[in-house]
């Protein structure tokens, strides 16, 4: 029997403790550079809470949606108009709120999944990343009659304490992120978790054996905009500090339906794997392209090459690997901890035959 | 009244005709699905890599106008080629879903390719044919109807009657049906499975090239053509995904709706509602009519 606390095992609350460790000690005391925190950990933070969303009903649920950044957008408006209208609610409270009417717009788009799957379905919930995008464009009241087309987001104020600088914004996401991740495990471990799971392995088998198929998709649906519509608010407000409907257009959708797949379909952390890669990696193109070949390569050749290398991976991991690279992270634990208990077999025996 | 009427019959048959444009980047989508059983969902990066390509001939070799039609229609022949071989053939087992999200991944890479190879920048295409009013009908009919409309009209006509009797009448045809009904079954009497993919993916980019060429002529040849191709979804929803009559209808549906709906209705919301109303109308035929108009009844198996 292993130790076990709550369902989770004693590994689990490692995990865990070290990831707390790492982001909360290790990231503030050597991470001094803004730049870190503004355009690489807080976007990552956001966007991997976006791709836990579309984990939930992609990978869990067996449902291809592509309206992520519909729901975003939903989540970043809605947070706009609470922190303007109803100012008692408070950052948090508006967060919630937020998601929760992004959680509203995923129940309305979700039900056509009863009906339909895959392409159909895709097609379904596009129509909530065009409407929602063109809601929000067209009806003033939405970006308080703002001409510019570009709104400030307010500031972040928690408990009367203003969270404006870069290490504050961090630690903002950091929890809301750690506490969001930590419920979709649970969920997914839970009962709701394996329900979702059958659906997605056989839905006419999981009706038959009392799962509501109803219940379940409409649920995972709206649990699913709700991260997004929460990682969409904390986008707007701690990574791009501003408000424009164009920000979470059909591109954001596909990047976070990529960093989705390349991550691992199906497994929480391979979202935050899949959304690091998918930001790194741009980085990682453009710092080779200024120093190895000076500028050489032109800017638009190099996001061109990004493209193709994507797109490349996706078709490559299809093949190979399609449960992303949370499964080859997992492969290489598995192979490396076989080989060291290979070798203490050896030396085991060794030791054995001397004594003899 | 009349000036009513008449207005009304502008919009229509304005939309009807643009909506042919959705039908031939439908139709690309359709041979494919016919054959394979494949989502293709590159059918709208293949729309935007053809054309630009066939400009890019154009413009920066000097290469003349049917020569760099037929040099981008064989390069669409090898893309179609390496797809077989490279995406398709390695994922012959796997699900629906996986090849479909191989295709997204397809999409990136001919997008990608494109602009790397021929750069972003907006290009024009000239065929030849003004977006303008032919004013022949506009003097005796009254109807201000743009000559490119008439024109990818005619085209699309002519490319659904080819392929109709393509899939019809030839012995290609019958090898095409036989696949998509049973690959294994078709490929055990000896129907070259190879050969058949490589042949529809040939012929869905050169249906892409044409495809591409008018909405290039229209919109100028640039990145939005691969979200227009998105359009191309909801026909498909609406005409069923292996029905090429299916694919037009369901282009003209999406165009008339799409035009009257911005025309009438759209004041009332502030325009620009032709961005989602053609995908909330795939909706409403999905509750009802999952299929399609033409489409076969979806049946799966336990």
């Amino acid at each position: 029997m292993k130790p076990v606390f709550m369902t989770y095992t004693k590994k689990d609350i490692i995990n865990l403790a070290v990831c707390m460790v790492l982001s909360v000690l290790v990231i503030p005391t050597f991470i001094t550079t803004e730049y870190w925190y503004t355009s690489i950990l807080i976007p990552w933070l956001c966007l991997a809470l976006a791709t836990i969303g579309q984990q939930i009903v992609m990978g869990y649920t067996g449902q291809l949606a592509l309206g992520a950044a519909g729901f975003m957008a939903a989540g970043a408006f809605a947070m706009f108009n609470l922190i303007l209208r109803v100012p008692d609610l408070g950052f948090v409270g508006s967060l919630i709120v937020s998601g929760l009417i992004a959680a509203a717009f995923g129940i309305l788009f979700g039900l056509p999944s009863l009906k339909v799957r895959g392409i159909y379905l895709m097609v379904a919930t596009l129509a909530s990343q065009f409407f929602i995008i063109w809601m929000i464009d067209k009806f003033g009241w939405f970006k308080n009659y703002d001409s510019s087309g570009i709104i400030t987001a307010q500031d972040i104020v928690i408990l009367g304490k203003p969270f404006t600088t870069p290490l504050a914004m961090y630690f903002v996401c950091l929890a809301v992120t750690t506490i969001l991740t930590l419920l979709a495990m649970n969920m997914a471990r839970g009962s709701t978790g394996r329900n979702w799971m059958a659906v997605r392995d056989m839905d006419i088998a999981a009706e038959s054996m009392g799962v509501s198929l109803l219940r379940t998709k409409v649920q995972a649906f709206a649990i699913s905009a709700f991260y997004c519509g929460v990682a969409g608010a904390l986008f707007a407000f701690c990574y791009l500090k501003s408000l424009e409907p164009v920000a979470f257009d059909i591109k954001l959708s596909f990047k976070i339906l990529f960093m989705c797949i390349l991550g691992g379909l199906g497994t929480i952390n391979g979202a935050f794997i899949g959304a690091a890669f998918i930001l790194l990696f741009p980085v990682l193109l453009n710092s080779v392209g200024n120093n190895v070949f000076h500028g050489a390569i032109d800017a638009t050749i190099i996001s061109s090459i990004e493209q193709v290398i994507f797109g490349g991976l996706m078709i490559i991991f299809m093949i190979y690997e399609p449960l992303g690279m949370a499964k080859l992270w997992e492969n290489l634990k598995v192979s490396f901890k076989s080989k060291m208990s290979s070798s203490g077999i050896k030396s085991a025996k060794s030791s054995a035959q001397k004594s003899e | 009244m009349v000036d009513e009427l008449l207005f009304f019959m502008e919009v229509l048959v304005g939309g009807l005709l643009a909506g042919t444009m959705y039908s031939l980047v439908a139709l690309g989508f359709v041979l494919i699905f016919k054959a394979s059983a494949t989502f293709n969902f590159s059918q709208g990066a293949m729309v935007f890599f053809s054309v630009l390509a066939f400009c890019g001939f154009m413009q920066d070799f000097n290469i003349p106008f049917v020569l760099a039609f037929i040099l981008a229609a064989l390069l669409m022949v090898v893309v179609g080629l390496c797809t077989e071989r490279l995406v398709l053939r390695p994922l012959m087992n796997a699900s629906e879903d996986t090849v479909l999200m191989a295709t997204i991944g397809l999409g990136y890479v001919l997008e990608g390719l494109a602009q790397a190879a021929w750069g972003v920048e907006v290009r024009r295409l000239d065929l030849g044919i003004g977006d303008f009013p032919v004013p022949w009908i506009a003097d005796n009919l009254k109807l201000f109807i743009s000559a490119l409309d008439i024109f990818a009209g005619l085209v699309a006509a002519l490319m659904i009657i080819g392929l109709f009797l393509l899939f019809k009448y030839t012995k290609i045809g019958l090898g095409l049906r036989a696949v998509a009904d049973d690959a294994g079954a078709a490929s055990s009497i000896g129907i070259p499975l190879k050969h058949i993919m490589l042949l529809v993916w040939s012929a869905a980019g050169v249906v892409a090239l044409v495809a591409g060429c008018m909405w290039g002529a229209r919109a100028g040849v640039q990145f939005a053509l691969v979200d227009l191709a998105l359009k191309a979804l909801p026909v498909l929803i609406i005409g069923g995904f292996s029905s090429i009559p299916g694919a037009i209808v369901g282009g003209l549906i999406i165009g008339a709706t799409e035009k009257v709906l911005e025309v009438y209705i759209g004041p009332f919301f502030g325009g620009a509602i032709e961005g989602w109303a053609p995908y909330v109308l795939a909706i409403f035929f999905l509750l009802y009519r999952p299929e399609g108009l033409f489409g076969e009844k979806i049946i799966r198996r336990v």
